[in-house]
């Protein structure tokens, strides 16, 4: 079980909790405003683009290079920008909190 | 070679020099070929523009038979936000539950027709009617308007001897005309009347901005929905093993849904007007010239892709571009991916077996490539 925090663009603060899948879905499933996740999670749309907080990082791993590709390009990409769909639920992320990009 | 395989006819410029080139109307096109290429200069909009001469961004070139820009995919930013933002909430409408059951019901009764015929030729029989019913949800107007559209054929640009055909494509655009001014006298809740009582920065939309994003609606969802539909239909033929994993795994139909749009690429490429002298893949390009972004190239690419060359159905990591990337990603794609999921489902659910009994490629010509994006006809039986 992990819980999870979500902060959209109109500064709405949404905690979720989650047991498996992806953290896109599990956005999704909770109409978190910002997150479409259009493909379905295939790393393919880059509308489910968050901003992992800086200190939480170790809980979240870097991106994948195809990951870095697609994120490189889209609008307001940080060193802490990761797409929620290759953010795969576990205890790991407990307490993460995701800032929406969109 | 399978009946429903789409072979790449890129893969030897990709991987030798990057690009390709090919002649059209005399105004050639350098065709760029590979993944991370095609993505920075679709992301690119400063150097490689849309907001040319209408019609110029296409290949084969429109400029001899349209004036009407399409919008917003004819418009650089700053002017794209405005429109694509206005246009945004009414497109991704498919993701509602509501829409979501009548284009369930449109498939599921063209699935159950079909299933009771000898034998279907899919293109025109299948995949234009099912398109056309399609779009009278994203247009929300009457159902019955679709015997129209099914009316004008496949192919809205083109004719059996010509790639261009200004007098049918002349018909899509006074059928528009039309309705915009029938929508003027008696307002609904359809997609002309939404635009015409809209307004960017204050500024209500003209009767020509109107046109812009009609016809982009129309154009941009037919012959590549049809595509996509088809070629399913095909693969399926060839792979019955398919529709009985998305039965007993129906999990994996989004990344069904997008492994196989990987693999058509119902749109080969689409182009861009080159403003400034430069390079891409080291290969200089001058301004006022034209290039074209090959998402059905890139979409092969196996720097990216492993086994590009195959279907696997539940790919995880699926990157492609056959909804374009950046600014001008596909508007229409939402729609699309609701058809295709729905039509995955139902056939998975409905039919066991499809035998393709005849069909004719569509090829198209390239300069030096030639791809099968499709086919002119296919007639197959559907099996319970």
């Amino acid at each position: 079980m992990a819980k999870i925090t979500f902060i959209t663009s109109d500064k709405e603060t949404i905690i979720v909790e989650g047991t498996s899948g992806s953290v896109m879905q599990l956005a999704v499933d909770n109409n978190v405003q910002g997150i479409d996740g259009d493909c379905g999670g295939v790393c393919s749309c880059a509308t489910c683009h968050v901003h992992v907080a800086p200190e939480h990082v170790e809980k979240t791993g870097k991106a994948s290079e195809i990951e870095q590709d697609m994120l490189e390009l889209d609008d307001n990409v940080s060193e802490y920008s990761r797409l929620c769909c290759q953010l795969e639920i576990s205890d790991q992320l407990d307490g993460v909190v995701l800032t929406v990009a969109k | 070679m399978k009946k429903s395989a789409h072979p790449d006819p890129f893969e030897k410029a990709r991987l030798e020099k990057g690009y390709g080139e090919m002649n059209d109307q005399d105004d050639p096109v350098t065709m760029i070929l590979g993944l991370k290429d095609v993505r920075k200069c679709a992301h690119n909009w400063k150097s490689f523009q849309s907001g040319a001469t209408p019609g110029r961004i296409v290949v084969p070139s429109e400029v001899n038979i349209r004036d009407t820009r399409q919008i917003p995919f004819e418009v650089d930013p700053p002017a794209h936000k405005g429109y694509r933002d206005l246009l945004e909430p009414w497109f991704k409408r498919p993701l509602e539950a509501v829409y979501q059951e009548k284009l369930k019901a449109q498939i599921s009764d063209i699935v159950e027709e079909v299933l009771t015929k000898d034998t279907v030729e899919v293109v025109g029989d299948f995949a234009l009617r099912l398109q056309s019913r399609a779009l009278t949800l994203l247009l929300n107007i009457p159902y019955q308007e679709a015997e129209t559209w099914i009316g004008w054929g496949t192919h809205v640009f083109r004719s059996e001897d010509t790639a261009l055909d200004g007098d049918k494509a002349n018909i899509l655009y006074d059928y528009i005309d039309t309705q915009i001014d029938k929508a003027i006298e008696n307002p609904g809740d359809d997609l002309y009347s939404k635009l015409l009582a809209s307004e960017i920065n204050g500024k209500q939309l003209t009767k020509e901005e109107v046109k812009g994003v009609m016809i982009l609606t129309f154009a941009g969802g037919r012959d590549t929905v049809i595509n996509a539909v088809t070629n399913a239909i095909a693969y399926f033929a060839e792979h019955p093993e398919s529709l009985k994993q998305l039965k007993d795994t129906p999990e994996i139909t989004g990344k069904a849904v997008e492994e196989l749009i990987r693999y058509f690429a119902p749109l080969t490429h689409m182009g861009r007007v080159v403003t400034e002298d430069t390079q891409v893949c080291e290969h200089a390009v001058k301004a006022d010239s034209r290039i074209s972004l090959c998402w059905a190239s890139a979409n092969r690419d196996a720097k990216v892709f492993e086994n590009p060359n195959k279907i696997v159905l539940d790919r995880k990591i699926n990157p492609h571009v056959s909804f374009g990337f950046s600014t001008h990603n596909c508007l229409g794609a939402t729609h699309a991916r609701q058809i295709m999921n729905i039509l995955l489902s139902t056939l998975a659910e409905k039919v066991t077996s499809i035998d393709i009994v005849d069909y004719k490629e569509n090829i198209e010509n390239l300069g030096e490539f030639k791809r099968k994006v499709g086919y002119d006809s296919i007639t197959v039986k559907f099996n319970a």
